[in-house]
């Protein structure tokens, strides 16, 4: 029976799956701030970024592309492209939140960062069956505490950013936050091809003014991984579990 | 270096918008309609497409001022990876590249 859990026990249980995840966020958001305030944001406008964007791979791309001089539109279209995958996750969630009603959704939609599409999507394929009432309970759950520990961690970043000593390397924290999300992603064939594709078509049209390069890297990657998923699928053997 | 605040404030209230409508698209729009099959397809490397080539001038070009890739970045990065791939652990991964980062950089001296 879906009704066995409690849309407020779908919570809690919500609240402790992604609880580890602000071991990740808190840093992540207190880089941010960092980079911000060294670009030049002020308090208000770093906080602003953070709580209507929540989006901190798309927010330190946007910062990167505007110190390095790129036009607007150039750094908007960037940045969307790398949320792109929100548009996937919407896709992937509305089969169990799309009953909800259009308000619900739109808290969903503001609210859904990396972590609580993967925590929640986990959940709703497995462990006991939840009724949508309980799915979209555990949901808020999952981003109780990872969505205002990216806001603290913002602010805390943007405060004591400029005390922080210059040998300090804040600037290797970015690859290294952004590197440990994709490690775990790295799972096929077809996912690594993408990645390695990424990487060398980005460092080929480095020179491109913009970050054009990034744009057509980012399109090769993804056509390479869904050829490649093509490819393996095609030469699985008959019957084996490769 | 100063960046013009006006541009800053577009380039939030722009990605705001842009963004909260790819979170909301199939979520409030599509409904339950599912997607194409080649379009879940290309969308599934999104991530591993974008995030790698974003990185990857930080990483192997060199930084302003130095001559080739900086080492210890370089090191930090190869722990991250490894150390994610081998735990499928983000959490893990982050741990290892912050403890690479801070060795390196503390016995080498600043």
């Amino acid at each position: 029976m879906s009704t066995d859990i409690t849309p407020s026990s779908a919570f809690w249980q919500g609240v402790r799956n992604g609880g580890p995840f602000i071991l990740i966020v808190a840093p992540f958001g207190l880089v941010f701030g960092v980079v911000a305030g060294e670009a030049g944001l002020d308090v208000w406008q770093t906080m602003a970024f953070s709580v209507a964007v929540i989006a901190g791979a798309a927010q330190l791309t946007a910062l990167q592309l505007m110190t390095d001089q790129a036009p607007t539109i150039i750094v908007i279209i960037t940045a969307l492209a790398v949320n792109t995958r929100m548009a996937m996750y919407s896709a992937s969630l509305t089969p169990h939140l799309g009953g909800a009603s259009v308000w619900q959704r739109a808290a969903v939609a503001y609210l859904m960062v990396d972590q609580a599409y993967a925590v929640s999507i986990l959940r709703y394929e497995q462990g006991p069956p939840l009724s949508p009432r309980a799915k979209l309970a555990f949901y808020f759950g999952v981003v109780f505490l990872i969505c205002p520990t990216w806001y603290l961690g913002t602010l805390m970043g943007a405060l004591v950013g400029s005390q922080i000593p210059d040998w300090v390397p804040i600037g290797a924290a970015v690859p290294i936050a952004f590197i440990a999300l994709i490690g775990p992603m790295l799972r096929t064939l077809a996912h690594v091809a993408a990645a390695f594709v990424s990487v060398v078509v980005a460092l080929g049209l480095a020179f491109l003014p913009y970050s054009l390069g990034l744009l057509v890297a980012a399109l090769a990657a993804m056509v390479t991984g869904a050829l490649v998923e093509v490819w393996t699928e095609k030469n699985r053997p008959v019957g084996g579990a490769s | 270096m100063t960046l013009d605040q006006t541009t800053i404030w577009i380039v939030i209230v722009a990605l705001a918008i842009g963004t909260f409508t790819l979170r909301f698209s199939f979520l409030g729009l599509v409904g339950r309609r599912p997607l194409p099959p080649w379009a879940l397809r290309l969308l599934r490397y999104t991530p591993v497409a974008v995030i790698p080539g974003l990185m990857a001038p930080q990483i192997f070009l060199p930084l302003e001022g130095q001559s080739g890739p900086d080492p210890v970045r370089l090191a930090a990065v190869v722990v991250t990876l490894a150390v994610g791939v081998w735990t499928k652990n983000a959490i893990w991964a982050m741990l290892g590249g912050a403890a690479t980062l801070a060795i390196l950089t503390l016995t080498l001296g600043a």
